[in-house]
């Protein structure tokens, strides 16, 4: 029994040890990211995380960078909020408090990304969200007046509903919609209601606006509510690893309507778990990997000979948050928190991976254009453009 | 009408796949007065079963149903041994912290070998029928047909030979059946891989049906099965089954006639409701506790 003890609380030592010895020199720049590693959408976190790497060790090949005539190295402190919102505002804490980190790229899903928001706003540490679209990110959930200290890469939910509207009345011609969302998640609520807003502004007539919850996996019982409004397009602002299921499901009811989607499809595990089902639908995103700018084919051929796969937007747009993370780093005088968000603010244009970014002044959304894919032969397809 | 029937069948193919998770709690529950929330996760496992059985070894259905069936009675028999027997004469709240546990081992287990969402291949050709507007598939047909000769042949079992009769001899009297020569120990792992086999069924036959399977798949079916298994009256087999459809029925109803969004919440209700009329469930009967 003593020995037993003495066991447990030996191995209980070395754990506070090796957990203990993460502090660095003053030499570094100490950036945290919070990616969605485990939980429902893990190809997401993967990709975050992969080109998170790479724009670190970019940096730190280039001799860091400099402030005030010092150099700095970058170093990366990543966490996984598991796709959960709790655990994301967690993870937002531990970054903060304990890695006493100077900013924080993540998380990518909004219903992660709204909550760890909340807590960087708080403790006025920069926290930049590679892909969340939703607007409540960047906005003050009381006062509804933007963050000052979250920014993000990704175009908003607005502008995607708008695109996606007026891609199904002009391309599609589509007048009769049918939306299937999660009601739980902030991101297909959002995007979801968006579209039917824009479609029933531009003529257009939602006939079923149908949901579900996290984490169901039978959808019969509304695809055959939609299957009897008769829609001329289904669209389903829902992640990469549901959409697989609803269509497959759709497809055994008898439904042969057309599907499009949002940027939440854009992963290759759609095509994996897909299959042949997917065929010809069309969703919009945030870059396309065939017809991104000449700036960007550097990092695709980096990216692929680092991880033998395209990148897929979650990954172009982290590096793109480092990116704008890095830009403002290297016109500070001195290193905290307070006159790096004042650096991050002045930014009005950034040419990045995913095209090119505006800023407002007093605003962390950019501006910039999406692109609408096609998945035809198992691949994402670029299909056309849309401005700003 | 068409609609309606449409809707009915979605009900059915639903309600099947709770009932057959539901009789894993229920048997459990009637002979060791236990809730064994690692249930959930035995059908988690059953659909990782089917999976890693059409993709590696690329078996077709009948020895895929087997090998998920086999699989998961063994698991059950092992973890009813190991983790939950050293805790039969313990408090009984033990014995469920110990069920969590045994479900949070399963889920993390599965998650460390790969946290990806997997995708199962088809096993059965899938065709549609179309009659008259209503749409069939095969699969739905297949998963209806064997859930009920799936629960017929427990039926049988518990109603009509010695190892049901020596079920419902534990079930009536732990202390006293061993007396009468019951080999508690013995029946007890059959009826663990009895309940735990079905509820792999059910996890093969789900991972069919929406063949996106992740680790975290047997939490929310499992509390629905639960559910079920309470409101027809847990610890009865009968109530078991008639729970599952209940539930399956309700939610696609609510579904179809009331906006989605109110699915939970409207289904949830009604069963709180019912649950307020007949607190033991539909088939369950008062049991009185000798203190």
């Amino acid at each position: 029994m003593q020995r037993r003890v003495f066991l447990a609380v030996s191995i209980f030592l070395m754990v506070l040890v090796i957990a203990g010895c993460q502090k660095g020199s003053s030499n570094t720049i100490r950036v945290g990211l919070i990616a969605e590693l485990t939980g429902d959408m893990p190809a997401v976190g993967a990709s975050c995380k992969n080109a998170a790497q790479m724009a670190v060790k970019e940096v730190n090949d280039a001799g860091g960078i400099e402030i005030a005539g010092k150099k700095y190295k970058m170093e990366l402190f990543a966490e996984d909020s598991a796709g959960r919102p709790d655990q994301a505002a967690s993870s937002a804490q531990k970054l903060i408090t304990q890695q006493e980190v100077t900013a924080i790229i993540g998380p990518n899903a909004s219903s992660n990304a709204i909550p760890a928001s909340e807590i960087a706003e708080s403790s006025k540490v920069i926290l930049i969200t590679p892909w969340s679209t939703n607007p409540k990110t960047t906005l003050d959930s009381k006062t509804g007046v933007p963050k000052k200290f979250v920014f993000r890469a990704a175009f908003i939910d607005p502008f995607q509903g708008r695109v996606l509207a007026k891609f199904a009345i002009g391309t599609l011609k589509a007048a009769k919609a049918a939306v299937l969302y999660d009601v739980a998640s902030d991101y297909n609520k959002g995007i979801a209601e968006f579209f039917k807003t824009t479609f029933e502004e531009n003529g257009g007539k939602v006939v079923a606006f149908e949901s579900y919850t996290t984490n169901d996996k039978d959808f019969s019982a509304q695809l055959t509510k939609i299957k009897n409004a008769s829609p001329d397009v289904i669209f389903l602002p829902n992640y990469y690893n549901e959409v697989p299921l609803q269509i497959q499901q759709a497809h055994r009811l008898g439904i042969k309507t057309p599907f499009l989607g949002a940027d939440a499809w854009g992963s290759q595990e759609l095509i994996k778990l897909c299959g042949k089902d997917c065929e010809g639908y069309y969703f919009s995103t945030h870059y396309s990997a065939e017809s991104a700018a000449p700036a960007a084919t550097k990092f695709i051929q980096a990216y692929n000979t680092a991880y033998g796969k395209t990148p897929d937007d979650v990954a172009a747009l982290t590096y793109d948050s480092f990116g704008l993370l890095r830009q403002a780093l290297g016109g500070l005088s001195k290193l905290d928190r307070q006159s790096l968000r004042d650096a991050i603010s002045k930014i009005t244009g950034y040419e990045g991976v995913t095209g090119k970014m505006q800023f407002k002044e007093g605003s962390g959304d950019p501006i910039k254009s999406a692109v609408i894919l096609q998945i035809k032969d198992g691949k994402f397809v670029w299909f056309a453009n849309a401005q700003p | 009408m068409i609609y309606l029937l449409q809707q009915a069948l979605n009900a059915l193919q639903l309600g099947s796949i709770y009932a057959l998770i539901a009789l894993g709690y229920t048997m459990v529950y009637g002979i060791l007065s236990m809730i064994n929330f690692a249930h959930g996760d035995f059908f988690m496992v059953g659909a990782f079963l089917c999976f890693i059985v059409a993709t590696f070894m690329q078996l077709p259905f009948l020895p895929a149903l087997l090998i998920s069936m086999a699989g998961v009675a063994l698991l059950g028999v092992i973890v009813e041994r190991v983790a939950y027997k050293p805790l039969r004469q313990a408090p009984r709240v033990s014995a469920i912290i110990t069920a969590l546990g045994v479900g949070i081992f399963l889920e993390n287990f599965t998650l460390a070998l790969s946290p990806y969402p997997k995708h199962v291949p088809t096993i059965i050709e899938n065709t549609t029928i179309s009659l008259g507007g209503l749409t069939m598939s095969s699969l739905q047909t297949i998963i209806i047909v064997l859930s009920i000769v799936m629960m017929t042949v427990l039926h049988f079992i518990v109603q009509h030979t010695k190892v049901g009769m020596a079920m419902r001899a534990i079930s009536w009297d732990k202390n006293v059946a061993p007396l009468m020569g019951v080999p508690v120990n013995h029946i007890i792992s059959i009826t663990f891989a009895l309940g735990s086999g079905l509820g792999g069924v059910a996890g093969m036959l789900y991972s069919m049906a929406y063949p996106v399977i992740d680790p975290y798949m047997g939490i929310i079916v499992g509390w629905k099965a639960f559910i079920s298994a309470v409101v027809g009256g847990i610890g009865n087999i009968r109530g078991a089954m008639l729970g599952g459809y209940i539930l399956g029925s309700v939610e696609v109803l609510v579904a179809a006639f009331l906006p989605s969004t109110y699915r939970d919440f409207v289904a949830f209700s009604l069963l709180l409701v019912l649950l307020i009329f007949r607190p033991y469930g539909i088939f369950g009967k008062p049991r009185t506790q000798k203190v």
